[in-house]
């Protein structure tokens, strides 16, 4: 063989179109395992920067800690709270892809693995549905 | 004039007689005659046919100047019911390009020789309708597999990836008489029997996009072979561990991340993930100590 053809990666990202459930399962499960990851790390430089006594309302009467009021800071954007219904749409689907997951390893449902992941699919939809008005109530 | 004209026409006429003489220019004519009667045939066959379908086939020639660039070409075929898609590629260089390659032998589902990539899904050729696939019928060669020509892929890799299992037994103990019978249960054959339907097509490996990431690891084919021997209940314990050793390292069955992709596509329709996860699972049993 003097010479031989190799199609490379960026054409088998092409074929997305003709992925399965199986493969989406996991590509999503990567991602909204990354995500949060990131998030944690997010929370912990939050949190751990927001210590103390906020030092604009210490010459106020009531002494609000940093803590709360980056918080509530944090809170009054609109698009933190678009940001947390995202956050728990990607926990929640990683949490129950997880379970299917560990069913498949124990050689259980291996037969209904596309369905056990579009299941999963629908109720996490239906539970950010279900969750919108509490994470978005009064800031719409 | 004329007489001139005349006598050069004449003297055309024979040297083009002469030259019709020479073997070279005999085989050019009858080569010709063979073209036109073929594209006589075709014609007659694809009128003649209920309906035709298209094919479009990867083409890739290393070796030919001017055909070093991957492109499709497109082929019309006269479609018949029952008709797969190797007896189209048989068709299509038989009566259109006889350059165009493929790998084929037994035709039917049992030498694992013409696995190819037919509308963006691994497929045996001898095992795939015509009828069930749109039209155009897109055909390439293996995905993740270098291209050596056409539709042939270099599958020394995924060889050597069978033999990394050590697919053979080893029996603690072999029946007595040299032609004596090494019996099996029932019971364990059945358990074993998907596993054995094997034909190395390779169409498992190529859709698992694990493997197309970590060239070590095993893939499911050839974790598949490591059950057929390790479950069997004829492989003496020293063999079986150390099949369990192959497995249970880092590019062994640790990387399957159970996408299915190779359950999906074998054309014997073996349980590949469940046989995966089943040997993780002996791997894991295997290392458990309580102490
Ligand atoms: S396991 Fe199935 S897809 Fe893989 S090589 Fe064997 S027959 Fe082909
Ligand atoms: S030609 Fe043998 S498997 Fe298709």
């Amino acid at each position: 063989m003097s010479q031989s053809y190799d199609r490379g990666t960026v054409e088998d990202f092409g074929r997305w179109r003709e992925f399965s459930a199986g493969m989406w399962a996991w590509i999503f499960h990567k991602f909204t395992g990354w995500v949060l990851v990131g998030y944690l790390f997010t929370h912990i430089a939050v949190l751990s920067t927001s210590i103390g006594v906020d030092p604009a309302s210490s010459a106020v009467a009531g002494q609000t800690d940093l803590y709360t009021t980056t918080l509530r800071g944090l809170e009054d954007l609109l698009i933190v709270r678009f940001l947390e219904v995202g956050l728990l749409a990607v926990a929640v689907f990683h949490i129950l892809n997880g379970i299917r997951l560990l069913f498949v390893d124990l050689g259980l449902g291996l037969e209904v693995q596309d369905k056990s992941f579009y299941a999963s699919l629908v109720l996490t939809g239906a539970i950010v549905v279900a969750s919108i008005p509490t994470f978005l109530g009064g800031a719409i | 004039m004329s007489t001139l004209e005349t006598t050069t026409e004449t003297e055309t006429e024979e040297v083009e007689q002469e030259r019709e003489e020479t073997p070279g220019d005999r085989r050019r004519e009858l080569k010709r005659e063979r073209a036109a009667e073929r594209e006589r045939r075709v014609e007659a066959e694809l009128d003649d046919a209920e309906n035709t379908r298209r094919l479009k086939v990867f083409r890739y020639d290393p070796e030919v100047e001017g055909k070093e660039e991957p492109r499709f070409d497109d082929f019309v075929v006269p479609y018949h019911k029952g008709m797969t898609i190797l007896d189209a590629l048989i068709y299509a260089r038989d009566q259109y390009d006889s350059s165009l390659t493929f790998r084929h032998s037994c035709r039917q589902a049992v030498c694992g020789s013409d696995a190819l990539f037919v509308n963006g899904r691994q497929r045996l050729g001898c095992k795939t309708q015509l009828g069930d696939l749109d039209d155009p019928i897109r055909i390439e060669p293996l995905p993740h597999q270098e291209v050596v020509k056409d539709l042939v892929v270099d599958m020394q890799h995924f060889y050597d990836q069978m033999h990394a299992v050590e697919p053979y037994f080893d029996p603690d103990d072999l029946p007595e008489g040299e032609l004596a019978e090494q019996r099996q249960t029932p019971e364990n054959r059945e358990y074993v029997k998907m596993a054995t339907r094997c034909i190395w097509c390779g169409a498992c490996m190529s859709s698992c996009n694990i493997a197309a990431g970590d060239n070590e690891y095993l893939g499911p084919a050839a974790i598949n072979k490591a059950y057929r021997f390790a479950m069997d209940e004829r492989e003496g314990e020293d063999r079986k561990q150390e099949r369990l050793r192959i497995i249970e390292q880092e590019h062994g069955v640790w990387r399957c991340q159970t996408q299915f992709s190779c359950t999906e596509v074998c054309p014997k329709d073996i349980p590949l993930t469940e046989h995966i996860q089943e040997l993780k699972r002996e791997s894991v049993k295997n290392n458990l100590k309580f102490w």
